[in-house]
This record gives structure tokens, sequence and C-alpha cells, in this order.
């Protein structure tokens, strides 16, 4: 199962913002995406990462997969995450 | 243990206190009634999509409207802009609070005369009217605004064997300073065809020149246009006066005036920079008591406001599709609603907001409606909040013209609802269905089996 790993030099708050000292950029996550990154940032894959939001939350497992799926897209997109990291998921 | 509420996660890119490309407002709340009324419970029982028509909105624009002016001028007149909205329920409100009419087809003339209006009271615009359309106009001496020679040749014609003179206005055309002047539409004021018209008129001795129209375009975002164009025509009024020695009744300066709406490419949301009734009523009511005018005998002010009137009392009620991912990374969302019933998305930049409460966090999307086409996109980028398959979302200020421009294509026409002033719902005109559509086709005998 694939691990997606967010760079290791992005600081991350525990208000849900984050920097990126490479680009300059910030962003901020709701609660549910500080958790996910703080599960990815743990090593946990995609399956163990759906569980545990599962665990936590009331929703339908189908959509927190497809939700999930959308997020890692936009770290991607934002670069946040590591170039070899959740390429070949 | 009970679990916690669900929210997708978001993440946001910060743009570090500038205002975005469109400007810092974009945080609305949510629309979850309309005149009392829960907008889940209107498209529960409605369907969605659904347009929604508040008659109150309506009737308090309408005073606020005659209000900024005959606190102004003496003598004021709206005549209701058929093409606006000929809903016979919105049109017999505005008749109610005692607007004539103003219709450029003989089909509007005759949901003129359908909606009771006495044919005296219609103004009949527009360059496409046929004899048969004239004679009828003429037989209820309506008020026709003559648009171009043939036009008025024709007329002279049908009145030298009618017993009733014809009352007629001219259409002019001039420039106000706005771009791009619609100088397709009537007699050109500063090139002299408008005198010229006017010579040939009163020459004939078949047509009474009753009045003197001009329209210089719609959405129109400076007052002082008006004030030129009013100016303009009651010099052409007084010169009247001076050659021919009569009195022109009426000055009608059309429609044209700018609703709350934003306009696309607008840095500004509409509601904080578009004009008030007041200032238009200001720029014109002063032009016209300052101009060459008798004041002891001023003539009738006309006018044929649309949009300004009905946008904000139309609301489209639909729902969300589905959520998709572009490939450049940006979000979008599929609506239940599209181009084929918002014509006015080409236009503007329509505030869209979700109906129901929605969390703190928003990405910049795009909101496109159902249709299999390209060009079905109803805003191209929009500051919105995280919603789902199902969730509710209210377009505003739909009023004009989207429910006479709409379109039969792809999908059928929703329901209109209209919410009375005690908050009954009414269907005022109902939707669609495949008979609506194929009721009016013919099959030919060879191709009745397969
Ligand atoms: C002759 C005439 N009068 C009135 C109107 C109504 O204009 P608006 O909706 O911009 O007020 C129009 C619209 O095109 C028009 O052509």
């Amino acid at each position: 199962m694939s691990l997606i790993k967010i760079q290791t030099n992005i600081a991350i708050s525990d208000s849900g913002f984050l920097f990126n000292p490479a680009t300059g950029e910030s962003f901020s996550v709701n609660p549910i995406g500080l958790e996910i990154i703080r599960l990815m940032r743990e090593g946990k894959n995609e399956t163990e990462i759906c569980a545990a939001v599962n665990e936590t939350y009331d929703a339908d497992p189908a959509i927190v997969e497809r939700d999930l799926h959308d997020f890692i897209h936009m770290l991607r997109q934002h670069q946040l995450l590591d170039n070899n990291g959740g390429q070949n998921n | 243990m009970t679990k916690q509420l669900y929210e997708r996660p978001i993440i946001r890119k910060l743009e570090t206190g500038m205002p975005g490309k469109f400007g810092m407002r974009t945080e609305y709340p949510p629309t979850t009634q309309i005149d009392g009324i829960p907008v889940k419970k209107i498209t529960e029982k409605y369907g969605s999509p659904v347009f929604i028509l508040s008659e109150d909105t309506i009737r308090t624009t309408f005073k606020r409207a005659q209000r900024a002016f005959s606190t102004r001028y003496p003598k004021v007149q709206f005549a209701w802009s058929y093409k606006t909205n000929y809903l016979d329920a919105v049109c017999r409100i505005y008749h109610q609070e005692g607007s004539w009419a103003e219709v450029v087809s003989g089909f509007e003339y005759d949901k003129a005369l359908h909606n009771g209006v006495d044919g005296k009271r219609i103004i009949f615009n527009g360059p496409g009217k046929s004899e048969e359309d004239l004679k009828k106009a003429i037989d209820n001496d309506s008020l026709i605004h003559i648009d171009h020679l043939d036009e008025l040749y024709l007329l002279i014609g049908i009145a030298g064997n009618s017993s009733r003179k014809p009352r007629v206005a001219i259409r002019v055309n001039m420039d106000t300073g706005i771009y791009p002047q619609w100088d397709r539409f009537g007699f050109n004021y500063e090139n002299g065809q408008a005198w010229d018209a006017i010579n040939k008129i009163v020459g004939s001795g078949k047509l009474e020149l009753t009045g003197l129209h001009t329209h210089i375009g719609t959405f129109i975002l400076t007052p002082n246009a008006y004030a030129v164009a009013a100016t303009k025509l009651a010099d052409l009024a007084a010169e009247i006066s001076n050659k021919f020695n009569f009195r022109i009744k009426y000055i009608d300066l059309g429609g044209g005036f700018a609703s709350r709406n934003t306009l696309k490419g607008s840095y500004l949301p509409g509601p904080d920079v578009n004009p008030t009734f007041d200032d238009y009523a200001e720029a014109i009511s002063s032009a016209l008591l300052n101009s060459r005018l008798d004041s002891s005998d001023l003539p009738l002010l006309i006018l044929e406001t649309g949009r300004a009137l009905i946008d904000d009392a139309g609301y489209l009620a639909g729902s969300v599709i589905a959520n998709k991912r572009l490939s450049n990374g940006k979000k979008s969302l599929i609506l239940d609603l599209g181009v084929n019933l918002l014509f006015t998305s080409f236009w503007y930049d329509h505030k869209i907001t979700p109906a129901q409460p929605f969390s703190l966090y928003r990405e910049d999307t795009v909101l496109y409606g159902p249709l299999c086409m390209n060009i079905d996109v109803v805003r191209d980028n929009i500051s919105f909040p995280q919603l789902n398959t199902g969730d509710g979302v209210v377009v505003h200020s739909v009023g004009a013209y989207n429910m006479t421009q709409w379109m039969q294509f792809i999908t059928l026409r929703p329901k209109i609802i209209l919410i009375d002033v005690k908050g009954n719902m009414h269907v005022i005109r109902d939707n669609e269905t495949l008979n609506t559509v194929i009721g009016s086709e013919n099959l030919p005998e060879h191709l009745k089996t397969n």
C-alpha cells in the first residue's frame, strides 16, 4: 500500500497552518485535514488513514476514501509531498 | 462513544492579505429561506431546480423606484418592459402597481391585452412590427414608437385609410458618452435623422406626434448618460414646440438602469457600486427641470425600467450533482442548473450561496451546469465552501430576462413559483414535460413504423 510522505521541511502548526520555507507559501487546513497530515507524518498509509478517520468520524467509508484521494491530489498540486512519496497510488 | 461530524479534508493556499482577483467580499451567509419559507421545503415540494419570485420584493422595489422619481419630477409613468419578464402573474403585479405595458412584438402586444391593459396604455416599441401589428395598435389607440423610415411610410399609408389618427413617437438614438452606442434602433439625433423623421410625420398630417423616445442601452452605470439623453430629448421637444407650435406630451427614456448584479469583470460587487434609483432620478429630473422645456407644462416622463425592477425578486434554487477536481487541481461543482436556465450568467457573476449552513473552509471553485456543452459555466471562479451531492444552492437576482430568454435545450424547463405577500406559494408556470416538446412535433407517415 502506498505511503504518502509530506516533505520534511514543512512547518505545521497546531491551529492548521502550513508553511513551506522552500517557496514561502502558506496554507491552511481544516481540523480533519490537519489530523490526516499528522497521520501521514506518523508514516500511515492510505488504508490506515481511512480506517483512522472512519474510527473517529461518522462518515461513509467510500466518501472518506474519495475525499482522501482528493486531498492527496491537492497536497501534490501544492508541491507539499515528497517526490518519491505517493506517486504509485 | 459517539463519532464526530465528518467534513471533507481541505487545504487552501493563503494569499497574504491581498484582496483576491474577485474583490474582498466573498463571504455570504447561507440562504436557508426566501421570504420566510425554507428553501429545502420549496425544492422538496416543487423539485430542483426551481425559479422563485418574491411578490413582496417586486412591489417594494417598484414603490422605491416610483418614489425616487415622483418626489423629484411632477409627472412620472412606468411602463413594464414585457421582454424582461412576461409571465402573466408578474405583469399583473406591475399593472396593479400602476404600470403601463411596453412591448416589442405582436406576441407581447397580445399578452398585454390578455393581461387587461387598456390599449391606450400600451407602448409599442421595436424594429419588427408587421402591418397587422400596426393596424391593431392603431385600432386600440396605442402609443406606436417608430423605429425606421420604412415603418414611418407604412404607418402613413395605413393611417390614410383609417378613421383614427395614430398616436406616435419616434425612437431617437444619440451619443450620451456610453459605448457602444445603440445606433441600430431609431433615428439619430446628431446627424439630423431625427429631425427628418419629425418633419415627415408632421408634414404628412396623418399622424399625431405624441412623444419622444430613447433607450440608450442596458445596465448603464453612469447616471449622467441619462442626463445627457434627457437634455437632448428636451431640446428636441422645445424646438418642435417653436417650429410647429404644439407640445410633445411625453418624453420616454426607456430602460437600462443597473440592478444589483455584478457585471463580469467588475472588480467590486454590484451592490456596492451600482447607482440607485435615487441616483438615476436625480440626474434625469434635474436635467429635465433645467432644460429648455416650459416648466409650467412639463411633459410626462415615461420609464421602461426592466431589470432594475425585477432582478432582485428572482431566485433560482438548485442542487449539487457532483464534486469534481479538474486536471489543473481546481475544484469544480456540477449543478442541476445551467446556462439553459441562467442566460444572464453570460453577463453577470451571479451571487450564489449554499442553501444550508456550511463550515468556514472555502476553495476557489468553478460552477458548471448539467449540460453536456463546454459553454455551460455558471460561475468561472467563486470562493465557495464544501458542498456534497444533494446540497442546495441559491442563485440570486435572476428575475430579469432568464424567464424569457431561457432555452428548452437538452433538459426541460422547471416550475416557477411566486411567493405572495402573505407567504403563500403559487405555481405560476408549470414545469415542461416530454409532451410539451413532442406535442407540437409532427411525424410523417413513413416514419411512424420502425
Ligand atoms: C426599448 C426598450 N425599453 C426597455 C428595455 C428594458 O431595459 P432594462 O431591462 O435594461 O431596464 C429594453 C431592453 O432591452 C428596451 O429595448
